[in-house]
């Protein structure tokens, strides 16, 4: 019940927040409500204990994209660019996209068969520490509660196997791994023979790749136009 | 009329709502409620607490440093109740908002640098296993909230109408874009030699000796922890580096036109702030809570669980255990204080060296830290790789690194061995 109480102060958050950057007409303000829905989506991940996605989202999002944003604009903006003002046609074209993108998007909600999603969604309060939590509970209570040496040697060899695997990467460490190609939770116990599981290590370098392009367009674009005297900078 | 009346209805209100509570999601989620609402209490009064010893404490140091007592009359002899007395003026200032301010922006964007400041809190882990969110990317999810801080400061210049906000706000945000990429790259060098994201179990690792604290794991690493300090101290944007705020150059930087209430909070984030980025220094590189001695392992720990954590257990509630409470308050001491002498530092280094300029600041990040930080990060991948062919182990000396798993939130710790260890 919090949890849903919370999903609805998030979830009007982030629309309120992002009708509010189209109806605002101030550019500043514009990034100020921008920080405000795009902070709320943030924290409808970390609702849905997506922790490594919210925080991307704040590191890339709110924290990159719009203080460059406001950046950009404090850099550029004067008196007649500050005030954002749209002609009809203009418009008209961002409702026809927005009208289209949301129609997208009513599609692939309509084509997704929720029943078999709902059935594989864990239950509430069943996120990965919670389980963990109980399985150490239990194995604990196995061992405190074992009579003989050799049933607690066995419920000890348990807990040990337990924490071994729980460390052989879960998560963040199979998130961590399949950006390097390995699939360790689809390719650990898989029968010889059988074509390997493919990490996103190629899309990985493809955007590795791209950023680097970015990057030495920026300093092209960027670069001094003028010959610079190498005695000026010299004191620097 | 209303007084029999009034009683009535309370006595009602009572009986219901003790009715409703044995329905049991209804305490469940009271219960929930209260544990929220506990941990946040608790961390406000850390976030609110710290900073007001620091002011205090930078007012003393400058003092000494410029050859003169500081403050002596508010609260006795050392004047340990100034800030207090400073608090109560600014509450009680006018607050103020320029005609030419844009009035919402202004008015919100303390708070947006002052929440960014406490949320940090949340998952910078204070003992072990006490930490508001155990985040298993607790790491990467602190620089993430520690770089929201930047946007209140820049928002609040720019909408504060006034052209030396503007400039300290440019500056701000250029300082910040360019700091954080070497931040996050010393960071990731203790990371790497943890292998893991999770606070916790990188300030585990480093328990037992100071020889296990990570500054010492390797030469690159020690560079490494200097290398972060200066950055650290850059991003929270204190002198040499606080050209944001330049009082010589700007007026008062981006804070030009705020008073008050709304200025103190800007204050305090950056007190709170400079222990945020100490404690996670101290995370990273010193050892967390733990005093470097070895004494909370042969204390704490004991053998085969017969340390202070073991001792009564499940007092005076299941799966709580009043021993490893009492360790847990002592670390929390422990963390605290070397934290706090990691703001003592910046606060030193503050009152004695002279401001940069803003192209000396830019200079320095981009042609010499950034460098530097790759290097060392070059450096702390190749090590152990380099000692395992030659020297045929990961490390010098000592026992290679204790593997530690995570285990569920709020547990005590649960230490495994690695294989050669337990073959012993």
């Amino acid at each position: 019940m919090t949890e849903q109480l919370l999903f609805w102060v998030f979830a009007i958050l982030s629309c309120g927040g992002a009708l509010a950057v189209v109806v605002t007409q101030n550019v500043v303000r514009m990034a100020f409500w921008l920080v405000v829905s795009l902070g709320s989506v943030a924290a409808l991940f970390f609702l849905l204990h997506a922790d490594f996605l919210g925080a991307a989202q704040l590191l890339i999002y709110v924290g990159g994209t719009v203080v460059l944003l406001v950046f950009g604009v404090m850099l550029t903006a004067s008196g007649h660019t500050i005030k954002v003002q749209t002609t009809p046609a203009e418009t008209l074209l961002g409702c026809g996209v927005g009208l289209l993108l949301l129609c997208v998007l009513v599609f692939g909600i309509n084509s997704v068969e929720w029943s078999d999603v709902a059935s594989r969604i864990p239950k509430a309060g069943d996120s990965a520490a919670v389980i963990d939590q109980a399985e150490d509970v239990r194995l604990e209570s196995a061992v405190t509660s074992a009579k003989t040496d050799e049933s607690r040697d066995k419920a000890k060899n348990a807990q040990e196997a337990v924490l071994a695997r729980r460390q052989s990467g879960r998560t963040l460490r199979q998130l961590g791994l399949s950006f390097f190609g390995l699939r360790p939770d689809r390719n650990l116990n898989q029968e010889p023979g059988k074509p390997l599981a493919p990490g996103y290590l190629l899309p990985f370098e493809i955007i590795s790749i791209h950023l680097l392009v970015v990057l030495v367009g920026a300093a092209y674009l960027a670069r001094a136009k003028r010959r610079v005297t190498p005695g000026l900078e010299a004191d620097l | 009329m209303s007084g029999p009346l009034a009683v009535l209805t309370l006595e009602n209100y009572f009986a219901s709502v003790l009715k409703s509570c044995a329905d049991s999601e209804t305490v469940a989620m009271v219960a929930f409620v209260l544990a929220a609402l506990t941990h946040a209490a608790l961390l406000l009064g850390l976030f609110g607490g710290l900073p007001v010893f620091y002011i205090w404490l930078e007012r003393k140091v400058a003092g000494r440093i410029q050859d003169r007592l500081g403050p002596t009359r508010v609260g006795g002899k050392f004047g340990w109740l100034q800030t207090i007395a400073d608090g109560i003026k600014l509450i009680q200032k006018e607050d103020l908002v320029p005609k030419d301010a844009d009035s919402l922006v202004f008015r919100m964007a303390p708070y947006l640098a002052g929440v960014a400041s406490f949320v940090a809190f949340m998952v910078l882990p204070v003992a072990d296993g006490w930490v508001g969110v155990a985040a298993e990317c607790g790491a990467f999810l602190i620089l993430a909230l520690m770089s929201l801080e930047v946007l209140g400061i820049i928002l609040a210049g720019y909408s504060s109408g006034s052209k030396w906000a503007l400039f300290g706000a440019m500056r701000e945000a250029a300082q910040m874009v360019s700091y954080e990429i070497p931040m996050a790259i010393c960071a990731l060098i203790p990371l790497l030699i943890a292998g893991s994201l999770n606070l916790q179990v990188v300030g585990r690792m480093q328990s037992g000796g100071f020889w296990n604290w990570f500054i010492f794991h390797d030469p690159f690493a020690f560079l490494a922890f200097f290398c972060y300090f200066t950055v650290a101290t850059a991003s929270v944007k204190r002198a040499p580096f606080d050209l944001a705020e330049a009082e010589s150059e700007l007026v008062a930087g981006f804070h030009t036109e705020y008073s008050g209430f709304r200025w103190s909070i800007f204050f305090l984030a950056e007190y709170a702030s400079m222990f945020a980025v100490s404690g996670i220094a101290v995370l990273l590189f010193l050892g967390g809570w733990e005093t470097g001695s070895g004494i909370e392992t042969v204390i704490f720990e004991g053998v085969e669980g017969s340390g202070l954590r073991s001792w009564w257990k499940d007092v005076p509630i299941r799966g709580f255990g009043l021993g490893s409470y009492i360790a847990n308050v002592f670390a929390v001491h422990v963390f605290v204080i070397k934290a706090s002498l990691l703001v003592t530092l910046q606060i030193w280094v503050r009152w004695t060296l002279p401001r940069l300029r803003i192209d000396q600041v830019m200079t320095t990040c981009l042609k010499y830290l950034v460098p530097i930080s790759c290097f060392l990060f070059l450096g702390a991948v190749l090590w152990p790789l380099i000692l395992a062919s030659t020297n045929g182990r990961p490390v010098v000396f000592g026992n290679a690194l204790k593997s530690v798993v995570s285990s569920g939130s709020g547990s005590a710790p649960t230490v495994a061995r690695t294989n050669s260890e337990v073959a012993r």
